[in-house]
């Protein structure tokens, strides 16, 4: 049998050249991305806002929406968002949080059911009320934040601080990002978004450690090797891992956006952008960017270097 | 390193089973489950039978999770009206009249008692109401529901202090869970949860149920039943509330201040119909304290109204004709049958010690559930397939161990959760699709690993067992950062989202499991019967 190999062996291909490119390049793209969320803005869920979501769909399949938007609008509950979804007459309605604290938030649950319950079934009903939302938001950027020091911490401790402050750069990129697409595409940004993004958080470490463990174990064997080469080095030897990592982790992405319903759809989209964007960040902006950090090869001409001989420890010999 | 003993080949496959056994109850019935669990025998601990399946979450199953506040300021009003109370009590008792009266604070009150010799001889009582917080024993003394201060000018003034508010949230709460529980059982649905979230709040989860809706009105009632006589006129004002009627569309009727009988008296309340006009009532008993007050004012109040308050509302008052010394009596109200019904079930439980807000709810009806089931059981198989297949074109032989530990790992995850009692929810299937494409991640750091070894001349012996320990290292760090971020998704998120977290944390933990030893063991066993002169890959 012909195997596939996605990435041929032994690569020369030079990364860390391009960095004079790919870091202004994601830095500016980083820039973009703050503007867009602070002009645009993100297209925040009740979670975050508050407010009243139902999902309803036609009992006949066939949904009117035009009729619904105009029934919705004459509740006075503010201006309604209806939206169609799928293909057998599904409709979400959200509502914006009313004045009136909680309580006034129960009416709107209420009014929709007596007027729509008739032809269409409620598939889904969420109200969040103001205070719950604005908790929501809280732990949600508490965990991202969270997520980043505990992350720096471990990669502090397990490598050194340079390493950390490079992996946390290049998950910095990818957050930011994962929040530009959401401002591009305007998908919901809800609780499910947070995991989204912590998931990417993980993903994009996890990339990166991988090169950096690959860097760590070639700096302690190399010891004269330019920083340059090393890190292409680094990247070059595991670029096959990469990219099969990458591949199944598409292709199971893949399979929940197309087929895993609409409820998940968001989420599955979301992290297959993030994916793409963590396997270009572990290459072109955390590698690189700890030449920046000032990351230098055989940095002490140490006269007492241990570090080769723990590796010959390492050194081929037959199986026992 | 790639010689395995019998005794270790044995607890792996013995472990692969476990998995397979703990995972199976998923595919049974309900009944099936609940029958093997009926006929494990009492000296076995159950969970060693498998028996249990992964709990669906509402956004699964369908149902209703609403999430409601005790209210504070409702609690704290309450308070201060029982300390003004004894405060008047221990002012009564000790005959001393503060100068302008008793002056009310947001959170106390506060008085002016100029003498120096009376103001000592009532700070002395007053400390006495100032009892420690909470448990006695763990009560650790300073921490007073009540704090007593002097001011300038003999200014007293008598505060809820903050720890005597937090006690006192904390025990409504306990009592408002004890009260919704009795409720939601009373609407006969199937395995609510019902539980303390955060200081002031609950939540309650009702899986499939028909009626979001009546759900939310019974929950939120407060359901604080009073019997009042109606005023008569020439009443002392200060004697009297001016409460909505119902009889009277709306507007407001005197009502005596004094209550004769309040709910926590009732022993019994059913719904039934009228014998004279059929229309829906409850019917209702009183324990012997409240049959007696109630056969004593009914004694001296023949002819008057008996108004029955609830919630702050008159829902009816009837004139009362004879004295009711039996303990039992009726009240109409032009209730709907299910009205009559709600509002018996409201009375046995008892009345809530707050108001309570819902201030979150999440409904999702049983249609779109099921739908999510099935597009999430079609992503895994499709995401398996197409993982299984790149990994076999990839590594041949290999691949097919690695897919082999992929089934393992999904199965455990299955189990693990089972076995816990967590709960499945839509993102919690989206984790297991995503596992499936990062579990062969391991597999693969160490397949390229050992490629890498052996292209760099070793044998093949000594690449495999080079690959494996090189690439724990990688594995060991790259799974770490994941479960770092995996371990405050799930203390941080809630509902669904914590059921994503439950299933990344446990697939992180798996994948090393089946990656690292499972297909270390085939690959050894493979290795000692095929005797390879060269990779598969």
């Amino acid at each position: 049998m012909r195997l596939i190999r996605i990435v041929p062996d032994n690569t020369k291909f030079r990364f860390v050249r391009f960095r004079r490119v790919t870091i202004p390049f994601s830095a500016a793209i980083s820039v973009i991305t703050v503007i867009l969320a602070l002009t645009i803005g993100l297209n925040f869920g009740i979670d975050f806002k508050g407010g009243t979501l139902v999902e309803i769909q036609a009992r006949s399949g066939k949904a009117d929406v035009g009729a619904i938007r105009q029934e919705a609008e004459s509740f006075g509950f503010g201006t309604p968002e209806v939206q169609e979804f799928g293909n057998s007459g599904g409709v979400s309605i959200r509502f914006p949080i009313q004045e009136g604290g909680e309580e006034a938030q129960g009416t709107v649950v209420q009014k929709t059911r007596d007027v729509f319950e008739k032809d269409y079934e409620f598939r889904r009903v969420e109200t969040v009320g103001p205070r719950v939302s604005g908790e929501l938001v809280q732990s949600g950027t508490l965990g991202v934040v969270l997520a980043i020091i505990a992350v720096l911490a471990y990669l502090w401790f397990r490598f050194e601080l340079t390493f950390a402050i490079g992996a946390i750069i290049g998950t910095m990129h990818d957050i930011l990002l994962t929040v530009g697409f959401f401002v591009i595409t305007q998908i919901e940004f809800n609780m499910t978004s947070i995991a989204a993004i912590l998931t990417i958080v993980g993903y994009s470490l996890n990339e990166t450690v991988v090169v950096f463990d690959r860097t760590r174990e070639l700096l302690r064997r190399y010891k004269t090797m330019p920083i340059e080469e090393l890190l292409d080095l680094s990247v070059n030897s595991t670029l096959s891992r990469t990219s099969m990592t990458a591949t199944t982790t598409i292709l199971s992405l893949v399979a929940l956006v197309v087929v895993g319903g609409e409820a998940i759809q968001g989420f599955a989209q979301v992290m297959l952008f993030g994916v793409f964007v963590c396997t270009y960040s572990a290459m072109y902006v955390s590698t690189p960017v700890l030449i920046y950090l000032g990351m230098r090869s055989a940095r002490a001409p140490a006269p007492a270097a241990p570090a080769p001989a723990s590796d010959r420890k390492k050194a081929p010999r037959p199986a026992s | 390193m790639l010689r395995y003993s019998k005794a270790k080949i044995i607890s792996i496959l013995l472990l692969t089973l476990l998995g397979f056994a703990y995972a199976a109850p998923n595919l049974f019935s309900e009944t099936t489950r609940e029958r093997i669990a009926a006929s494990v025998p009492s000296w076995i601990p159950a969970w060693i039978v498998p028996h249990r399946a992964m709990v669906l979450g509402l956004d699964l199953q369908g149902g209703s999770h609403v999430v409601l506040e005790v209210d504070e300021n409702d609690l704290i009003r309450a308070q201060v009206a029982s300390l003004r109370e004894d405060v008047r009590r221990i002012l009564r008792e000790t005959r001393i009249a503060p100068q302008g009266g008793i002056v009310a604070l947001p959170r106390g009150l506060q008085m002016r008692v100029p003498s120096e010799a009376d103001r000592q001889r009532l700070l002395l009582r007053l400390n006495e109401l100032a009892r420690p917080a909470g448990n006695a024993i763990l009560g650790t003394p300073g921490n007073s529901t009540i704090n007593v201060s002097e001011g300038a000018d003999g200014l007293i003034q008598v505060t809820l202090t903050d720890v005597g508010v937090t006690d006192r949230v904390r025990r409504a709460v306990d009592q408002t869970i004890e009260v919704l529980r009795r409720r939601v059982d009373a609407l006969g649905t199937t395995e609510p949860n019902i539980q303390r979230e955060g200081a002031g709040r609950v939540l309650v989860q009702v899986p499939g149920l028909q009626d979001p809706q009546r759900l939310k009105e019974i929950l939120g009632r407060t359901a604080k039943l009073q019997f009042r006589f109606i005023a008569e006129g020439g009443a002392n004002p200060a004697d009297v509330d001016m409460i909505p009627s119902r009889d009277n569309a709306g507007q407001p009727v005197p009502v005596e201040r004094r209550v004769i009988v309040e709910g926590e008296d009732l022993t019994d309340a059913q719904p039934a119909f009228d014998s004279q006009t059929s229309q829906p009532i409850v019917n209702f008993r009183f324990n012997l304290r409240g049959a007696q007050r109630f056969g004593q004012a009914t004694s001296e109040g023949v002819g008057r109204q008996l108004a029955i308050v609830l919630d702050n509302e008159v829902i009816s008052a009837p004139r009362i004709q004879t004295p009711i010394t039996g303990g039992q009596g009726q009240i109409s109200g032009s209730f709907s049958v299910q009205q009559a019904n709600d509002l018996a079930v409201l009375l046995r439980a008892g009345a809530l010690p707050a108001k309570l807000t819902i201030v979150e709810e999440r409904t999702v009806g049983p249609g779109l559930g099921q739908d999510s089931i099935e597009a999430g059981t079609l992503a895994i198989y499709v995401a398996s397939i197409f993982v299984a297949l790149f990994m076999l074109a990839t590594y041949g032989l290999f691949g097919i161990f690695a897919n082999i530990a992929l089934v393992v790992h999904v199965v455990f995850i299955l189990a693990l959760m089972s076995l816990l009692g967590a709960t499945l929810t839509l993102p919690g299937i989206a984790g297991i699709v995503l596992t499936i494409g990062t579990a062969v991640d391991s597999n693969v750091l160490i397949y390229e690993r050992i490629r890498e070894e052996a292209h760099s001349g070793r044998s093949i012996i000594s690449a495999i067992d080079a690959g494996f320990t090189r690439a724990f290292a990688t594995i060991f760090d790259s799974n770490s950062t994941m479960l770092i971020a995996a371990l405050i998704l799930f203390f941080l998120g809630s509902g669904p989202v914590r059921g994503f977290a439950v299933v990344f944390i446990l697939g992180i933990l798996t994948t090393v499991i089946t990656a690292v030893t499972m297909t270390r063991m085939m690959i050894a066993l493979w290795y000692r019967v095929a005797r390879p002169k060269q990779l598969p890959f």
